[in-house]
């Protein structure tokens, strides 16, 4: 009997559109009417940029293996998109100061993470966690409820608006097509991808075979902060508004994306494209639910059993006999 | 000599960190609160605590198998609507007790579906838990939407103002947990335990019942979540089905201070347990410092990371010098 095998990212992408297809049979679904249909893909793909750009560090350092995680990238979420809100103050002119500050702020929050699990041997899960804790602290303290600011008008234009009035494709969209090229070259044809995956399947192997083993990791978990900065960064252009709990609901999401991508927990095995698709999905299923106008509870219920049957589909783990 | 010596004392006895933390905590906790031990006081900061610590001797045994449950704050928000909605105010104590009973069952219940896809369906923990908390989240709010309901004061009561021989309630279950857990580690499952969560592969082909072990350790979490959800419940009085929300994470945090390993099969519960005091002693801290509100967050979560980082320092420094 030949088991037959799908890569998930490709499996992930099915079920979103084979979800969307169904959508369109519901009550208020866009039914026949191919341009509803058009715009609500176009909707979602749009919402899907901003977990999926938040997911991209996280798939970093969960490949990168040793229980790999980031429960901070939330938290600096919040942090950049505020610090952007504050220094563009709706100035065109600062946007690239504020980028800069935005990965900058990020990149040093991952650092910290690093060092801690480098150096001090504490788990990425608690490490992390904690950090996300002294960021939403140094967030209360510099937001003290309420920050004045705003964000630029080009912000609007880079990433809410669409390309041209003839192509009805958000920028946003593009920025995320650019940024997943540029996360596969990184992955699969750099060095330091190699090293990433080699990091993830064996730490004593990589060692031994020339990976600087610590380098790497500090580099992993700075780059997860950068581009968690840069998810900040992006997610405020499109709300146009900060608030405490901005990036927070992102945070177990982008882990959930990278599992439904297929990459593996434990490390050394995954893809960026995955997590793209997983993204996909789950922003496809929560804006589902809503448009089905479920209650809260039922779409919390309905979120976690299709969560479950997904991992059950193909994130089961070697049998202990083999 | 002498630093051999100790290393090999903190190597034998992972919790010695914890109980120096807790020590250390106490004494400022004396400093700010100097009526501390005043059986009250004792009393009314032990009965915040116990939910926690509860909560923490499940999942530390969780971790000691080498897992993680994201899902025992859901667990215990389900106990909380059920015990609020169906007892309320008014109820009589035999309706209280019925469900006390039926709560349990669900914590059991809820834990075994946990168990039943990460041991047997070798799933990963902790996306499963995830996947299941947001399940169970969503039931709990099913229950309650809005918080509301109740159980009779009589029996809040009971749990609050208990005080047998002077000594506060908390205290005595604290011993019954640490005396049930004296005997387990003492038996072969204890023994299965540890080898589980050391390396499962190399367990298996001892013949240990690994699948079993694993399934056994998310059944004992759920049972502990329910206890800490009765717990919560007759502290508060009322039903909030949000209330175990932010509990997992500081039960999760409260097993590392305690110095097991979150890879498995290093520590025990007792040091988890100091642990959960030490988490609940830092709050009061903060809140008797007189610290802005502002800073409150920010200041708490300083304290947990240098106390995350404090071995991984000490550890340092030894290194260097030796």
């Amino acid at each position: 009997m030949k088991r037959i095998s799908i890569s998930p990212p490709v499996a992930a992408l099915l079920l979103a559109v084979i979800l969307f297809l169904l959508s369109g049979f519901l009550p208020n679904g866009f039914g026949s009417d191919l341009a509803v249909a058009q715009s609500q893909a176009t909707n979602i793909l749009r919402l899907a940029v901003f977990l999926g750009v938040i997911a991209a560090g996280q798939t970093l350092v969960i490949i990168s293996g040793s229980e790999g995680i980031d429960l901070s990238s939330g938290s600096v979420v919040t942090l950049t998109a505020i610090l952007t809100y504050v220094i563009v103050k709706g100035q065109d002119e600062k946007v690239l100061l504020a980028l800069l500050v935005s990965l900058a702020v990020g990149g040093l929050i991952g650092l910290l993470n690093g060092a801690g699990i480098t150096f001090l041997k504490i788990s990425p899960f608690v490490m992390t966690l904690g950090m996300s804790g002294v960021v939403t602290g140094a967030i209360l303290i510099i937001n003290h409820g309420n920050v004045s600011g705003k964000v630029a008008p080009v912000m609007a234009r880079l990433i809410a608006r669409p390309l041209s009035t003839s192509i009805p494709i958000p920028n946003a969209i593009i920025i995320w097509l650019i940024f997943g090229v540029l996360m596969w070259l990184l992955l699969e044809r750099t060095t330091f991808g190699k090293n990433l995956f080699a990091l993830g399947v064996n730490r004593v192997t990589a060692r031994l075979s020339g990976v600087n083993v610590t380098g790497m990791n500090l580099a992993t978990y700075a780059l997860a902060g950068a581009l968690a900065g840069f998810g900040g960064f992006l997610l405020v252009g499109n709300t146009g508004v900060v608030f405490i709990n901005l990036g927070q609901p992102f945070l177990f999401p982008s882990i959930a994306a990278v599992a439904v991508g297929g990459t593996l927990l434990s490390g050394g095995k995954g893809s960026y494209w995955g997590s793209m698709a997983g993204a996909i999905v789950l922003t496809l299923i929560t804006s589902l639910l809503t448009t089905m106008q479920m209650p809260d509870s039922v779409r919390r219920m309905v979120l976690g059993a299709t969560l479950l049957i997904l991992i059950s589909i193909y994130g089961r783990q070697q049998a202990l006999r083999q | 000599m002498r630093r051999s010596h100790l290393n090999a004392l903190a190597a034998r006895h992972p919790a010695l960190f914890a109980l120096a933390l807790l020590v250390i905590s106490l004494l400022i906790n004396v400093i700010l609160q100097p009526n501390m031990f005043a059986r009250d006081t004792l009393n009314s900061n032990m009965r915040v605590f116990l939910p926690s610590i509860l909560l923490t001797a499940g999942q530390a045994i969780v971790i000691l198998g080498g897992g993680i449950d994201i899902s025992v704050g859901g667990i215990v928000s389900i106990v909380n609507t059920v015990l609020a909605t169906r007892v309320g105010l008014d109820g009589s104590p035999e309706k209280m007790w019925q469900f006390v009973f039926i709560s349990l069952a669900a914590g059991l219940l809820a834990g075994a579906i946990n168990g039943f896809f990460i041991a047997y369906l070798r799933l990963q923990p902790i996306i499963t838990t995830y996947a299941t908390s947001f399940l169970y989240a969503g039931l709990a709010l099913f229950i309650l939407p809005n918080p509301g309901g109740g159980i009779p004061a009589q029996i809040a009561a009971l749990y609050r103002d208990s005080t047998p021989l002077n000594l506060p309630l908390a205290f005595y279950i604290i011993a019954i947990i640490i005396l049930i857990w004296l005997y387990i580690s003492s038996t072969r499952y204890g023994k299965f335990l540890f080898a589980v969560g050391g390396r499962a592969e190399a367990a298996y082909e001892t013949a240990v019942p690994v699948t079993l072990v694993q399934f056994s350790t998310y059944v004992i979490s759920g049972l502990m979540s329910a206890l800490a959800g009765i717990a919560i419940t007759m502290l508060s009085g009322s039903g909030n089905a949000d209330i175990g929300n932010p509990m997992t994470l500081n039960s999760i945090t409260a097993v590392v201070i305690g110095g097991n390993a979150m890879s498995g099969g290093i520590g025990g519960v007792a040091g988890p347990l100091m642990g959960a005091i030490t988490l609940g002693f830092i709050q009061n801290i903060v809140s008797f410092a007189h610290i802005s509100t502002w800073w409150e967050t920010f200041v708490k979560a300083t304290i947990i990371v240098v106390a995350l980082a404090a071995p991984g320092v000490i550890n340092l420094f030894r290194s260097r010098r030796a």
